[in-house]
This record gives structure tokens, sequence and C-alpha cells, in this order.
């Protein structure tokens, strides 16, 4: 049935704004990039910042408004890390379409459409060191008919001779209630129901990534109708209730291994991502009062090792132990080093 | 057959532990289409029995005429062709497979078996659903590489077909592939829960079941219903009927892992390390994963330590088993583990006794 499948357009697309001016809170980078809209003068650009933000809704949504719909397809070549960027790529289809010419036919149908085109590398930051250097030279060559747009999470991956081309942008996090503002809209448009509760812990459990919040929120009114509770929304969302990570907190604190393996055990047999409870772990212990900075360093750097070991495909009960032993040695003022090995 | 596939729930309805879960993936399939769907939870809390009946849902009886084939492809990549040879179970709207089966080229085969299934896509212009389903097994042993390919399979082919995933543990699943889908934890049954299971089975069976004989089994099963089911049938055939006071048989190798644990902790020596050896070489040739014996040794292990050691041991424990995760041969590791014990264990026991 095809026209069902149409149906489930991601909100994340849906909701995209089509328009620089619609970008939430990002003003600096809208003001530079409504000049550019004006004069039609185009830097090669660099976005970063953390994920959910509106760097792709930015970088696709001031082609757009440059060049018009007739003109993006042949104007804007799009490269995310999903397609194949290795160093061939870059020398082939890159320079290709970087160096073809295109006319100068001034305005279209409300367009400035400018005489140059746009290369977006999405996710520019996941891009080898080679394919990196083979852009350099390419975007100096071309410069006169082609601007690069690259977005990245980590400004430091992208190599220094590429960053200096570039003019930079930072995307900041999302505050809260911008983030509210546009949740509530969608919720309008949808015709769903979010009472405040929901609200606060959906905005809390994104930390500021919008689209994650988006995604939490489609899944949560497909799989519970249009009425969401902030229960649902953390179940949908695999974040660990608080009481969870509490009670593993308190055993650790209470100095007692058996309580702390039994708490293990339950977090284990509950399903509930390990790497997601570190994460968890650690907002707790670095947020708590009654610790001292050492205990608190002592049990962060474990935790940065287990989640090490986890990534390597270790078991997650035996890490999770480990942890917690170690949180109940640091809390208990046990000594760091072991007294028989 | 067997009582756990003959009391396994065939439908959403009749689903007795996660109904809630239940509920909502059946109003899920029905109402609208279907995302891709993500189950994670720990082996025995019924993620399959969940996908069958999803699957049920969706396609009606035919759903559970299955056949087993071993099929293989022929794969292009990049300088050579591969052959691939893959055990898959089919029917006429979908196909379960275990791609980390192939190993280091489970990366193909995500590929290729998604592709041939989209061409194959049935047509049917009478309301039914015009796509596939495909059940990919233990995800997350799936490479990296796999999974990065797989985020892309799913996008493109979304429209021609549906994928369910399945596995243990959710933080080896990255984050670009759960992102996609609909995430559904699925956690191991109460004992309460199983008690009420094993009572419905009783019921079933016509067994007089002695009060607290349930829960016994509950405990011992470690909130995995497939072990309380099993455990359950074993003392039927064991003894019938049952008295309030028999014993439930633990499993086997977990015997013979509570003896290897009472070895090691009477005598620390290279020639009691040496015995242990062939007691480890015979679980592992009899396929029992080298994880869950470092795991269930170690909980032996800790029953009968005293507080202060405790931390120690399950501190190695966890080092030798990412050590055997990145290494190849698991019995170097869990004997390291097992001498490195010994060792501390013998400290322990001359500082305190001198």
């Amino acid at each position: 049935m095809a026209p069902l499948i149409q149906s489930t357009q991601p909100w994340v697309e849906k909701y995209r704004p089509r328009q620089v001016k619609d970008v939430a809170h990002q003003d600096e980078v809208i003001r530079v990039l409504t000049n550019t809209l004006e004069t039609t003068s185009c830097p090669h650009m660099l976005f970063y910042g953390p994920p959910g933000t509106g760097k792709t809704t930015t970088a696709l949504a001031i082609c757009h408004q440059l060049f018009g719909p007739e003109l993006y397809k042949s104007r804007v070549l799009e490269l995310n890390a999903s397609d194949d960027r290795g160093i061939n790529v870059v020398r082939t289809k890159i320079k290709d379409f970087a160096a073809v010419a295109v006319g100068t036919r001034g305005r279209q149908g409300g367009y400035p459409c400018p005489p140059y085109k746009i290369i977006i590398l999405d996710e520019a930051d996941s891009m080898t060191e080679d394919a990196q250097n083979a852009l350099r030279r390419t975007m100096e060559t071309y410069s006169k008919v082609t601007r690069f747009i690259f977005i990245c999470n980590y400004i430091s991956r992208i190599i220094e001779p590429l960053a200096s081309r570039c003019a930079k942008f930072r995307f900041k996090p999302l505050s809260d209630d911008i983030m509210t503002n546009r949740i509530l809209h969608i919720c309008t448009e949808e015709g769903l129901n979010l009472d405040p509760e929901a609200l606060a812990t959906l905005s809390s459990i994104s930390q500021g990534d919008l689209r994650r919040a988006i995604t939490y929120l489609q899944s949560a009114a497909r799989l519970f109708g249009s009425t969401i509770s902030d229960k649902e929304l953390i179940s949908v969302s695999g974040v660990i209730p608080q009481a969870v990570v509490q009670a593993l907190f308190a055993a650790c604190k209470s100095g007692d291994f058996d309580l702390a393996n039994k708490e293990v055990n339950n977090v284990i047999a509950e399903g509930y991502p390990v790497s997601q409870m570190f994460l968890q772990l650690m907002e707790v212990i670095v947020e708590a009062n009654d610790i001292t900075d050492e205990q608190k360093a002592r049990i962060c750097s474990k935790l940065g090792e287990a989640d090490k070991c986890l990534i390597d495909g270790a078991d997650e009960y035996l890490q999770l132990l480990d942890v917690a032993s170690n949180t109940m040695r640091a809390l208990c003022n046990m000594p760091q080093e072991f007294s028989y090995t | 057959m067997l009582w756990v596939d003959k009391y396994r729930p065939k439908t959403l309805d009749k689903m007795i532990v996660h109904d809630d879960i239940a509920q909502h993936l059946k109003k899920l399939v029905t109402e609208q289409d279907c995302p891709h769907l993500l189950f994670y939870g720990p082996s025995g809390s019924g993620k399959k029995t969940l996908i069958m009946a999803v699957l049920r849902q969706m396609y009606g009886a035919s759903a559970e005429k299955v056949k087993i084939e071993n099929k293989t492809w022929k794969v292009d990549a990049g300088s050579r062709t591969l052959d691939l040879e893959l055990t898959t179970l089919s029917s006429t709207n979908h196909v379960e497979i275990n791609p980390s089966e192939a190993g280091f080229q489970d990366r193909y085969v995500v590929q290729e078996i998604i592709k041939e299934m989209a061409k194959n896509r049935p047509i049917d212009a009478k309301g039914k659903k015009g796509y596939k389903v495909l059940v990919l097994n233990e995800v997350d042993k799936l490479s990296r590489e796999a999974q990065h390919s797989l985020r892309r399979t799913m996008e493109k082919y979304s429209a021609s077909c549906r994928l369910i995933l399945c596995c243990n543990s959710s933080s080896k699943v990255t984050e670009a592939v759960r992102s996609r889908c609909l995430n559904v934890r699925i956690n191991a049954p109460t004992e309460e829960q199983i008690v009420k299971v094993l009572e419905f089975i009783g019921k079933k069976e016509n067994l007089q079941l002695p009060p607290g004989f349930a829960a016994r089994i509950a405990v011992q099963s470690n909130r995995s219903l497939r072990r309380a089911v099993l455990l359950f049938e074993t003392c039927r055939v064991q003894q019938y009927p049952f008295t309030s006071i028999q014993a439930i048989p633990p499993m086997d190798w977990e015997q013979y892992v509570s003896e290897i644990a009472s070895d090691i902790m009477q005598e620390q020596s290279p020639k009691r390390l040496f015995m242990v050896r062939g007691k480890l070489y015979e679980l592992l040739i009899n396929c029992i994963p080298p994880e869950i014996i470092l795991k269930r040794l170690l909980s032996e292990l800790l029953k009968k330590l005293d507080a202060e050691l405790k931390h120690e041991v399950c501190h190695w424990a966890a080092y030798y088993e990412h050590r055997m995760r990145l290494g190849q041969k698991a019995i170097f590791h869990i004997e390291a583990f097992v001498a490195k014990f010994m060792s501390i264990y013998k400290a322990f026991l001359i500082a305190t006794f001198g």
C-alpha cells in the first residue's frame, strides 16, 4: 500500500525549517547569512556544533533560498557520510562538479541565483585526512565557480588548512525554552497532548538536541497514541529512569558489595543499555555535593576505561560490576591499589 | 514438543508477560505503517516470541509456515567474488537471518539480502502490505562496517522492506542505527510473572503444583523465562507428583563450574591450575561460551569470598573478559584469570593466617 508509506515521513524532515530566518537560536549565523542572501556574495563556510542544532538545516535552507527549486539540482552537490567519500571521490566526483562553469543569468523567479555552485559536505569530520588534503587545492582552483560548506561536529577533526580557508560558524546547543516552543508547535500541528511535565522531561533527555527530541516524540506518538506522559517518553528514548541510577549509586555508597551486585544484576535483567548507565551515573556523580573532587576523579577515570572496554565488545555485566565496585571503593575511601596483587 | 515451544504465545493478544508492550505493538502494526523496529533485552525475556507474534499480526497465519534453507550468495566484493553460505528461515513474507554467522563478511550479507528482497517485492493490490520483513538476529555482534552499511540500506530500501532487529545489548548497536528504529526494550520477566506463566502451564497440563514450588523454580531461573519453563519440564520428567521439597536440578555445566570454583579455593598451585585447565577445556569443547563460563565462575567465587577480596576479583574478571574479546583463544584468558585469582587468594591467606 503505497499511500500509507508516504504518510510516515519522519517529522524531523517534515518540520525542518525551509528558510534561514526560521532557524532557531543561532542569531549570529542568521545575521551573516541573511546578509549573504542580499549581497549574494558567499565565502566558503564551516558549520560546527553539537548534533541537532540546525547545521544541515541552515546549509540546505540557504541553498534553496539562493537557487530556488529549479536550479537547485544542478547547482548544489550534497554529500554525507553514508556516501562514499574516499580520496577517489574527492578526486573525481567533487572535482568534476566543481570544475563545471555556470552562466551568470542573474535573478530568476525571485531567487538571486549567484554565478557559483555549492558543495555541501555533511559530517565532514568523518572524512579521511587524505581526502581532506586532496580538497585543499580543489577549493582554491575553482573558487570562482564553487563554494564549499563543511558541516561537522568536531572542528578539531578538520585539518587546519581547510579550516583556515573557511568562515567558521559555531552552532550553540538549543536552550530549553526555544526547544519547548518548537516541540509545542509540532504538538499542535500533529494534535498531540503533552503535559508540562512530559515537556520538561523531553527537553532534559534530549540535551539540546532538537532532532533527538523530535524523534523521541514521534516514536512515542507512534507507540502510545496522542496522549504522551513523561514515563512513556523515557521508555522510548532508552534513557534509564533516575530512580534506577539512584538505587545503584546508593548501593555503592552503602559499601555493601553484595547489595551493589544485586543492583547490577537488576540493571542487566531490566535490559537497560550499560553505556547509557555510565553516562547517567557520571552525571549523578559529577553533580553530587557530598563527594570530594578526588573521589569524583577516581570514579570518572574508571568510567572512561569501562566505556572503552564496552566499545571493544566486553561483557556489560562485568564492566558495570567493575565500575560499581570501583565507585564503592572511592566513595568509602578504600585504597585505590589492591592489597594482594 | 517441548513446553517452551508448545506454550509460546502465538499472537499478541495471548501474551502473559509484556502484555502492555504487545498491545502497543498491535496498535502500531494494525493502525499505521510500521517503522523499523529494534528489540533489545536479556536472553529469555521474550524478544523472539514478540517478533513472531508481530509477524503473525502483519501477515496472518502464513507467517508461521517457515522453511529453512541453506542459501549461497555470490557477492561482488570489489576485485573478487565471494561465496557466502548462510542459513535462512523464511516464509512468503519474511526472511530471518543471523548475519553474524558470516563472520567478518557480514557487511555483504546485509547488503545483498536486503537488495534481493527489495527486488522481489510482493505485488498485491488488494490492500495487502506491499513490503517484506527482514528479521536480523544478534545485531550487536555485527561488525562496525556492517552496521554502517546497514544504516544506508535501511533508508534506501525502506519502502520495500522493513527491518526488525533483535539484540541483547543496545550499547553495541551504533547510535545511527538505533535512531532510525523504534526502540523497544524488553525487560526480563519478574519472578512473579514467571510464577504466573508456570501456573498457567501447570493448569493446561493438569499438574498439581505444591505451594512455593513455582516460586523456587523462578528463583533458580535467574529471571529467564525460557530457563524456567525448561526447568519446570525437567522436574516433571524426573518426578511427578511434585513434592514441595523436590530438588530442582541445576544445569550440568553450572554444577561443573561450581566444582571448578571449589577446586580453586581448595588449593592454589601450578598443579591445580593444570587440572583446572582440563576442566575448562571440557566446558569449552561442549560449546559453553567462554564469557558465560567466566561470569559464572566469578559469581561462584564471589559467594565464597570476603568482602575486601570481592572488589579485586571482580576487577580482574572484567579485565580478563575484555582481553578475551580482543584476543583469539579464550582459554588463555580464562586460565589467566584463574591464575590471577590463585595468586590473590594465596597472598590473602598468607597475610591473614601467616
